[in-house]
């Protein structure tokens, strides 16, 4: 699986890219593989404000659907449109062209609940135990 | 058999002129009390999730009435998955609740989520990995200490029936799946019937009307000012009705209780057979079904829908896959009380060869159904490029 090394991760399997106080949020490798082929993305309305560990979007794949976690709690201030019409992206390049909404950070000292890769590679071998 | 009497009634009659109609239903009503434990039972869901719907709107009428119809409903990762749908229909905020590494719910757990909010919890039992939930009184007790209610999904009381008694371990509310239990092969395609048993604390707020018997005679009573009101129009799914009640007097309850037996010998003779072959991922024995995953096969490249498809080569329709969601790679197994150990053993041999076949020749269970009608389908386009018109 891969799990770059600039990027923060959740237990929920999302992933998170900081610059300065904008974060942008996708699920990750593992999450797209486990969930199989995506057929249908629920993304928020620009404006809203997520809760950390609240849900923010929803997945919906061939085999089941899912709520999306948000690591971060903020306010939503861009969205990936062309999940819309593309879920796709998200199987095929989940860490770029298949990242789900960036947030503006209301509280960045949530940022150290977040594991890095090391962490997160450590727990995906837990889980799978 | 003909039931001339019941297939020439019609749902306009009168109660007067429809009695035997009215006699079975009382009397069914009150067989399933006796096999639930639960004082009173209600027949006019029409399918297992608006059993669901029904007692989650009595739970939130009677707290509405004792001033607070709460905020929450704590829902386990392996109970059904209509059980959220439900609770958030009737307004309320769902609370999920992990599994232990026994594939159980932990009690410690439930402490620590249960509060003043929380309205009630919904437990499957047996749940989806067909395991008893051995704690379960001890659960119903901290949520009931906090004043809220045990919603229990009887869509598995096949492995219960004739054994254990939901209704006297705890739960409150609970529907039955006439359709699954009694007499409809699972999986039949409906009509459904989800009727619901539950505690006489919760009974003035059940949908009207109530059958009630007055001087040997059989009534229909909508004076219930407290009832959350009709569920259904006429009679809920009258046929199916009939058909629980002909198979619960034809099985009696020794009939019943054998049946249960049945269905928890025959899952665990494929889980036996099959652990090894495929990946077991909880220890204790099940009930009335068996998961097993893909987790063996995966090192040649092989998934559960692979193996799934070539089932269908074998002859069988594949079991639910991918449920429940807590075990990746799920295949969930229920031969029910049916079937013979000759049949259970064809089956599982089936299982067996696609094993070896995923791993001596992978791509035969990758190209799989090869026998079929269709080959297989592009769920992924169907479900992307949906094409609802001719």
């Amino acid at each position: 699986m891969d799990t770059p090394d600039n990027l923060r991760y959740t237990k929920e399997h999302e992933w998170v890219r900081i610059d300065g106080e904008i974060a942008t949020i996708g699920v990750t490798d593992h999450a797209q593989h486990a969930l199989g082929d995506i057929v249908y993305v629920e993304l928020p309305k620009e404006g809203e404000t997520v809760t950390r560990e609240g849900t923010f979007g929803v997945l919906e794949s061939v085999k089941a659907v899912s709520d999306c976690y948000a690591p971060l709690t903020g306010t939503v201030v861009e969205i990936n449109d062309t999940l819309n019409t593309s879920p796709e992206r998200v199987n095929e390049d989940c860490y770029g062209e298949g990242w789900m909404i960036k947030i503006r950070l209301s509280n960045p000292s949530e940022l150290e609940s977040l594991m890095d890769h090391r962490s997160y590679e450590k727990f995906l071998k837990e889980e799978s135990n | 058999m003909g039931f001339d009497g019941f297939s020439e009634s019609h749902p306009f009659l009168s109660a007067e002129a429809m009695q035997g109609n009215l006699e079975l239903c009382f009397q069914l009503e009150q067989y399933l009390a006796e096999i639930s434990g639960f004082d009173q039972v209600c027949l006019w869901p029409a399918a297992g999730s608006h059993g669901e719907l029904t007692g989650m709107l009595i739970i939130r009428a009677y707290l509405t009435a004792q001033g607070n119809p709460r905020k929450k409903v704590l829902i386990p990762d392996s109970a059904h998955g209509t059980n959220p749908a439900s609770a958030a229909i009737c307004h309320y905020d769902i609370v999920p609740v992990k599994s232990n590494a026994d594939g159980e719910i932990d009690p410690h757990e439930i402490e620590k989520l249960m509060n003043e909010d929380v309205a009630a919890l919904m437990i499957t039992n047996p749940n989806t990995l067909g395991i008893f939930e051995e704690n379960f009184k001890k659960i119903a007790d901290i949520v009931h200490a906090k004043g809220g209610f045990i919603y229990a999904d009887g869509a598995n009381l096949n492995a219960l029936m004739g054994v254990v008694k939901p209704g006297k371990i705890g739960a409150d509310v609970m529907h039955f799946n006439l359709h699954k239990t009694f007499a409809t092969p699972h999986g039949g395609g409906g009509p459904g019937a989800g009727p619901i048993g539950m505690c006489d604390k919760l009974a003035p707020f059940r949908p009207t009307p109530v059958i009630v018997q007055k001087d040997g005679k059989f009534a229909l009573d909508g004076n219930r000012p407290q009832s959350i009101g009709r569920v259904k129009a006429f009679w809920g799914n009258f046929g199916m009705l009939v058909r629980a009640y002909a198979y619960i007097r034809e099985c009696g309850s020794l009939g019943l209780h054998n049946i249960t037996r049945m269905a928890v010998l025959n899952a665990n003779y494929i889980r036996k057979r099959l652990e090894g072959t495929y990946h077991v991922p909880y220890a204790k024995p099940v009930l009335h079904e068996c998961i097993v995953n893909d987790k063996i096969q995966n090192q040649y490249g092989v998934k559960t829908l692979d193996i799934a498809k070539r089932l269908m080569d074998y002859g069988y329709h594949p079991p639910t896959v991918y449920f429940p969601l807590i075990v990746p790679g799920a295949m969930m197994i229920e031969p029910t009380e049916t079937e013979n150990k000759q049949l259970l053993d064809e089956f599982c041999d089936a299982l067996i060869a696609i094993a070896n076949e995923a791993k001596e020749t992978p791509d035969v269970l990758k190209n799989a159904p090869t026998k079929t009608f269709r080959r297989r389908l592009d769920e992924t386009r169907a479900a992307r490029e949906p094409k609802l018109r001719a």
